[in-house]
């Protein structure tokens, strides 16, 4: 497959990286990676892989475009209000690349549909706001054998690690199990400033961008922690792979995805 | 003796547990909070017996559950 000239133009700042080149934009114009969540991290994300080029890219999300999501969710316009979110991030998608294929998915992640979800991508990238999705994601993964970057942002803070599939803890040998419900505030409760996301999501396209490539070193084994107020970044080691984790352990409880209990930003969605 | 607690040096009373540790540092959610000492997970249950050594490092993580 030969670039046309537009292509050529439109990538010239990524051919010349000596770390992409016209070898590694056909990487990323062949990859798939799939976003859960087309929020407040799934926005910038979306937004950053379909400029990139990234061939194939699915959204899923079950939820309507919010007056109050649009302080941080960039991929949708005011005149989106009530339109299904996978669909507005898709009319943004395309607009800034009519090259990339989005393909949406209006629905809950649940663990019934996530294996399936899942299985036609490269990279997973988890933009979801609560933690039932969260574990559902990382165990999903982990059982299919497929990397993916994980995060969370609330306040003034946020952080993200990647999972590869043979190297490195997974999210469940950190955490282990969601906390009780309400046990821990979520953004709508605690509120969460907006660039946030876009600082948080930017770093989940990079990661996904840096698999895609097989360049530099990715968030496996480490958690990269964002605090907005002190305007910090640290890269905190984590251990390596608990033996005895539930999901990725060397003999794992969990053979099948479970839903836990959901407890949202907004009540509903994924 | 001194610890490292989140990349940030401390002199800090001998025989410090795991335990009092999250309570003097006033972590937030302490139920909830993941805790490595040297690079290694320490159990929940083993947070009020794991005393602190000279030159530990020890690392809180949190739960994040926001990003729509």
């Amino acid at each position: 497959m030969a670039f046309t000239n537009e292509q050529l133009e439109r990538y010239s700042r990524h051919i010349i990286l000596k770390e992409v080149g016209a070898k590694g934009q056909k990487k990323l114009m062949n990859a798939r990676v799939l976003i859960i969540g087309a929020g407040g991290l799934g926005a910038p994300a979306a937004m950053y892989l379909a400029a990139a080029g990234v061939g194939t890219i699915g959204i899923a999300d079950a939820d309507e475009v919010d007056l109050s999501n649009l302080q941080r969710q960039i991929i949708h316009s005011t005149e989106d209000v009530g339109k299904a979110k996978v669909q507005s991030a898709k009319e943004t998608m395309n607009k800034m690349n009519p090259d990339v294929t989005v393909r949406t998915y209006r629905t809950f992640v649940s663990a019934e549909n996530i294996m399936e979800l899942i299985q036609d991508y490269d990279f997973i990238i988890d933009g979801t706001d609560n933690f039932p999705a969260k574990f559902l994601i990382n165990d999903a993964c982990v059982l299919a054998k497929k990397p993916f970057s994980h995060a969370g942002i609330i306040r003034f803070r946020g952080q993200l690690m990647t999972y590869v599939p043979g190297a490195g803890p997974c999210y469940r040998c950190v955490f282990k199990d969601p906390p009780p419900k309400d046990a821990v505030p979520t953004c709508k409760q605690a509120g969460v400033i907006g660039a946030m996301g876009g600082v948080i999501g930017s770093l989940q396209a990079m990661e996904a961008v840096k698999y895609i490539l097989g360049v530099g070193d990715l968030l496996t084994g480490y958690l990269l922690t964002f605090d907005a107020i002190k305007m910090e970044f640290r890269k905190i080691k984590l251990p390596s792979r608990v033996a005895d984790c539930a999901v990725c352990g060397e003999h794992p409880d969990i053979t099948k995805p479970i839903d836990y209990e959901q407890t949202v930003c907004e009540g509903v969605g994924i | 003796m001194n610890i490292t607690v989140a990349g940030e040096k401390k002199e800090v009373k001998d025989g410090l547990t795991v335990a009092e540790l999250i309570v003097q540092e006033d972590v937030e959610t302490p139920e909830y909070v993941t805790v490595s000492v040297n690079e290694e997970f320490v159990e929940k249950e083993d947070f009020s017996a794991l005393t602190l050594k000279d030159g530990d490092v020890v690392e809180f993580v949190y739960f994040m559950g926001g990003g729509r």
